[in-house]
Formats: structure tokens, sequence, C-alpha cells
């Protein structure tokens, strides 16, 4: 009777030694497998401005409120229009700054006088909420440039965007830490 | 300038359609008032030295936890871990990324070229696993703050049917696969998006999200941790690691005397009773029983293979690319306006209809590799937890079930020796 026993406890032990081993050598060979992968600096989530279509998303699709995704200015390339199609709506009268001639429903945008004819066009960070219309009438009307980027420093760096799922573009990637944006440059 | 201004506006309403990406239109101004440019304002991340100290922190509290559940045997100090883990990974980090989340990070690294694994992430997936096998589930106890914030609201106890339990408790290894699925052919990161937590963690996330927590806290309540238990895919691999770990907690300190006091306090029916009880079967029965069983494992795999490649058209829905090409091919063969956003912006690319049917054909193809490996993934567990029923083996303790335990200490209060023993300590 003992010895039986004892055959049931060896054959136990067996399978549970055989086990630990089964389970444990994955867990050795992942980190040898992916030593090729890993990079000791992480990823940020970044918008490729020359493939965003500026559909919205980015205001809606954002875990944060209001989204994290900010309008840009690069100014170097803005040729400071006084009838700017990123700062007035279509079909306006007059160009002022009233509330009603504004194409920003946040009214992110301030616009200041330089010197005749021209006109700097500022965005309010804070006011900003990443709709992406003022990037839109800057492109079909204007220069373009303004255009969205993620904020690097609002972002939470989820491990999935969930404007990048979201995106019909396919603008939005994983970009390594170093870089951090995706800049409009002059062309 | 000023006066050429409408004559330019003119051309460009006539042919702003054509020439969308010409943006450069207009020249930029020469100033005479000496302005300068502002600065090109480009705000940086929060450093990535949280990452690393989010690394530390998870050693440390891993380390604390198999202190606390083995060696102190204290469900108060498992406790307060769970509420530094709520406030520290929970809600000062809000909650990424977080281990349960970088099953996903590993799988889309171990099938894609163009993706690169953070090292935190991997280390994040790797250590909670060696903690398992050396010390059980411990990261479950305290460490994890999905787990934490459902530990802290599981204030009574409702068993379920064993029937509904067994039933529930195989939709973790579904999740699993789908997620390791979806994230391994670039498609999407499911345990991402339907986190019921991270909302919050982080104080603000879509109302979905909000109603989906709330409601499995509201059930928490009552059937305690009910997304470790019914959902959780990374508890499927603590599962599995755990079994076989090294060291696990114990109920008793000492020899058990089947007092049968513990026997009903383990919310998460991870109590497995001694059978000195049980009636004993026929050996010779058993053995055939088993051995069926076994038989009967390559059956569920090479089931479990064929019925979810036949379903990977299915899976495949998962990626927007496809839902992408069957909403045009709809178009074109249906007459349906393909009125998505995604279509919109497609339609408005310049990429060809044929290279993105193309596209879909080889996501389909990985869909249906992919399926094959889950069905087999699926069948065989499947196979195994009848094989594990049919194993007798012969107790006399009370005993964590080794998988199933989250080693949260609730059932040590309730042992007369444990309680005897902290009396003894109490009195030297």
């Amino acid at each position: 009777m003992k010895e039986d026993k004892n055959i049931y406890q060896s054959r136990r032990d067996f399978v549970r030694t055989a086990g630990k081993i089964l389970v444990a050598v994955p867990v050795i060979i992942l980190p040898v497998a992916l030593s090729k992968k890993v990079t000791a600096s992480g990823n940020v989530w970044q918008i490729d401005p020359h493939k965003c279509t500026q559909c919205g998303q980015c205001k809606t699709k954002c875990v944060l409120t209001p989204s994290a995704v900010k309008c840009m200015h690069n100014y170097r390339m803005c040729s400071y229009c006084d009838l700017c199609g990123g700062y007035l709506r279509q079909g306006t009268k007059t160009i002022s700054t009233a509330a009603e001639n504004q194409l920003c429903p946040t009214a992110a945008i301030t616009r200041t006088f330089v010197e005749e004819p021209y006109f700097q066009y500022t965005i309010e960070e804070d006011l900003c909420d990443g709709c992406g219309k003022c990037v839109l009438g800057c492109k079909d009307f204007g220069n373009g440039s303004l255009y969205l980027q993620i904020n690097q420093d609002l972002c939470v760096n989820c491990n999935e965007c969930a404007i990048a799922r979201n995106c019909p573009s396919d603008a939005i990637s994983r970009i390594p830490d170093k870089e951090q944006y995706i800049p409009k440059e002059k062309i | 300038m000023k006066k050429k201004l409408p004559y330019i506006l003119l051309f460009i309403m006539l042919a702003w359609h054509v020439v969308l990406f010409a943006q450069d239109r207009f020249p930029r101004p020469e100033f005479e008032s000496g302005y300068v440019y502002p600065e090109h304002q480009v705000p940086l991340q929060r450093s990535l030295v949280w990452e690393y100290i989010d690394l530390v922190v998870l050693i440390g509290a891993l380390a604390v936890a198999s202190w606390l559940a083995l060696k102190k045997r204290s469900r108060q100090g498992l406790v307060w871990l769970s509420v530094f883990s709520l406030a520290y990974f929970g809600f000062f980090r809000e909650g990424c990324v977080c281990s349960v989340g970088s099953v996903q990070n590993v799988s889309l690294a171990l099938f894609n070229d163009g993706y690169a694994i953070p090292l935190t992430a991997l280390l994040f997936f790797i250590i909670p696993l060696i903690f398992a096998l050396a010390f059980g589930r411990v990261f479950c106890a305290g460490v994890c703050p999905l787990g934490a914030i459902q530990e802290l609201t599981g204030f009574r106890t409702v068993k379920l049917p064993r029937a509904v339990e067994s039933v529930m408790i195989s939709i973790p290894f579904i999740y699993l696969g789908l997620s390791v699925l979806s994230s391994a052919t670039e498609s999407q990161f499911l345990i991402c998006r339907y986190d019921p937590f991270v909302g919050i963690f982080r104080l603000d996330a879509p109302y979905t999200m909000i109603i989906f927590g709330a409601l499995l806290l509201v059930a928490g309540i009552f059937i305690n941790r009910p997304y470790c238990r019914y959902l959780c895919p990374y508890g499927v691999l603590l599962n599995l690691f755990s079994r076989f770990s090294h060291r696990h907690l114990t109920i008793t300190p000492a020899e058990c005397t089947n007092c049968r006091l513990c026997e009903d306090v383990c919310p998460y029916d991870a109590i497995i009773p001694s059978d000195i009880v049980r009636p004993v079967e026929e050996p010779q029965k058993e053995r055939k029983r088993f051995l069926i069983y076994i038989l009967l494992v390559p059956l569920f795999a090479v089931g479990g293979a064929v019925l979810f490649r036949n379903l990977s058209p299915v899976f495949a829905g998962l990626n927007s690319n496809v839902q992408l090409a069957r909403e045009i091919r709809a178009e074109k063969e249906d007459g349906i306006v393909a009125i998505s956003k995604a279509a919109i912006a497609f339609k408005e690319a310049g990429k060809t209809e044929n290279e993105m049917f193309e596209d879909e054909i080889k996501i389909h193809e990985r869909f249906r590799k992919g399926s094959v490996w889950m069905g087999i993934f699926l069948g065989v567990s499947f196979g195994l937890s009848l094989v594990s029923l049919s194993t007798r083996t012969r107790r006399t303790d009370y005993l964590p079930h080794k998988g199933k335990c989250y080693s949260c200490g609730r059932c040590f209060q309730y042992c007369p020796i444990h309680l005897s023993k902290i009396a003894a300590d109490e009195k030297t």
C-alpha cells in the first residue's frame, strides 16, 4: 500500500515538474525571441498632417475631454492673409473679428494686426478642442499652415489610441519617442 | 497685393477641388515692421522616467504582496496594498500600460516586423508571470489596479450555480484568443477598447465605458471580481502559471484539522474541500474514462481548428481595412451608398479599389491562419479541462485551488489554527 502511494506521488510530481518547465520555457524564450524588436524608449501616437483629412473625429474620439489633439500653426508657411480661410466662416460679408464671422466654434483663434495688410493668427491651445475646422479651411483656401497634432504633454499615451482606431485615413500611428511630432514644413 | 486678392480668390474658388493638395498658394509676406515669427510650439511628452519608476513599483508591490500573502498572512495588509495599487497604477498613472493589455503588445511584436515593443511593456507582461510561477497569483491579490478596484468593492458574496460558473469561466479563454488574434493581425486592441475601469481611473471616458464599468462594479458587490473571473484574458495565463507555482498561499499555517469552517468563505469558489468522505469509484471505470478524455484532446483540437477556420471571415470584420473593403464592395455590387467616414476618406485619397481588395485578401489570409491556432488553443484547453475533471486526487486538507485563487487572504481569519497562532504570537 505504501509503495503504491509512492508511485502516485512520484507520478504527480513528474506532471508538476513537467508543467513547470513547460510554462517556464516560453517566458524565457520570449525576451530572446523579441530581443531584436525591443526598444528602451517608448512610442508616442502622432498625426501625420499629410494624411489627415480633418474628418473631425479627433475631437470626439479621444479618451480625454477636451481632446489631446490641438491645432498647431507653422507661422513660416502662413501668408498672414486678411481674408483667412481658417479664421473666417464661409460666406461672411465682412472681414471682422465678430463672433458670427469666426469659423472656430470655441473662438480659439485670435487675430492680431501686424502691419498693412497682414494679420497674425494665433491658436489658444486651452480653448482648442481639435475639431479641425480651421485646418480644413486653411487647406481648402490657404497655405495649409494650420495642422492637427497630438499635444504630447496632454496625451496619456494609451496602449491603443482611440482616435487612431477610428481615423478613416490611417493618419495616426506610433512614432518613436524621440521625435514626438510630425511638423508640417515649408514646401 | 490687396487689390489682386479678389482675382486670386476667384481663381482658387474655381479650381480648389482639383488642387486640393497644392496648398502653398499665397506668397508669404515680407514684413517691413521688423516682425519676428513666433516660436513653433512643441510641448514634449512627460518624462519617460515614469515608465521605469512604474517597473520598480511593480516589482516592489509584487514582492510585498507575496510576503503578505505567504509569509505574513495578513488580509489587512493586502487590502492596504490594493488601495495603494489602485491609487498609484490606477488613478495616478491612469492605468496605462498595464499587464493585462501588454498581452496585445507582445502578440503584435511577435507577429509583425514593423512594431518595436517598449521594454517596459514587455517586462510588465513577463514579471507578474514569473511571480505567479513562484508564488501564485499575487499580482491579482493586490497589484493589478483592475483587480484592486473590484476587491475593494466586493462586500457581499452570492455564489453562482456551478453550471453557470463553469460556462462563464470559459469566456476569458475566448477573449484571450480573440484579442491575441486581433492584435497579431494589426486590427485593434480589444482588451484596451473594452477595458471597463480605465475610464474611472481617468475620470473621463465615453459613456458606454462608464456604464460598462459601473455595471461590473455593481455586479461585483455580490458576484465578486466579475472582470477577473469571467473576462480577464491575462488571468488565463496567470491561472495556468499559478497551477505550477513553486509555493502558494495556504489556508492554514499548519496542519488542517478539517474543521470545515473555511468551506464556504471563498467568494471565488477557489477552496477545494478535502474529500476523505467522497465515495470511491471503481478504478477501472475511472481509468477508462481518463483514457477516453485524453484521446479526445486531439479531436477537440482538430474540431476547434476547423470550426474557427470557417469562422475566420467573421473575425476579419475586426479589421478596419476589411470593413472598408466590404463597404465599398456593397456599394459597387448592391448599390448601397458607402457613407462612413472611412469610405469618404478613401474616395478622396488616391488608393485604387484593386489595391484595397488585394489588401483585404491578405488580411483574410492572416486571419485564417490565426483562427486555426486559436481553434487549436481553445480545443486543447477544453479537452484538458475535461481530463482534469476525471483525474482523482485524494485530499486530506482544505486547499486553495492554485489556478483560481487570487491570494486575497479572506480565508485566513476563518481558520482556527491561524487565529490561535496569532493569539500565541501576541502573548509572546
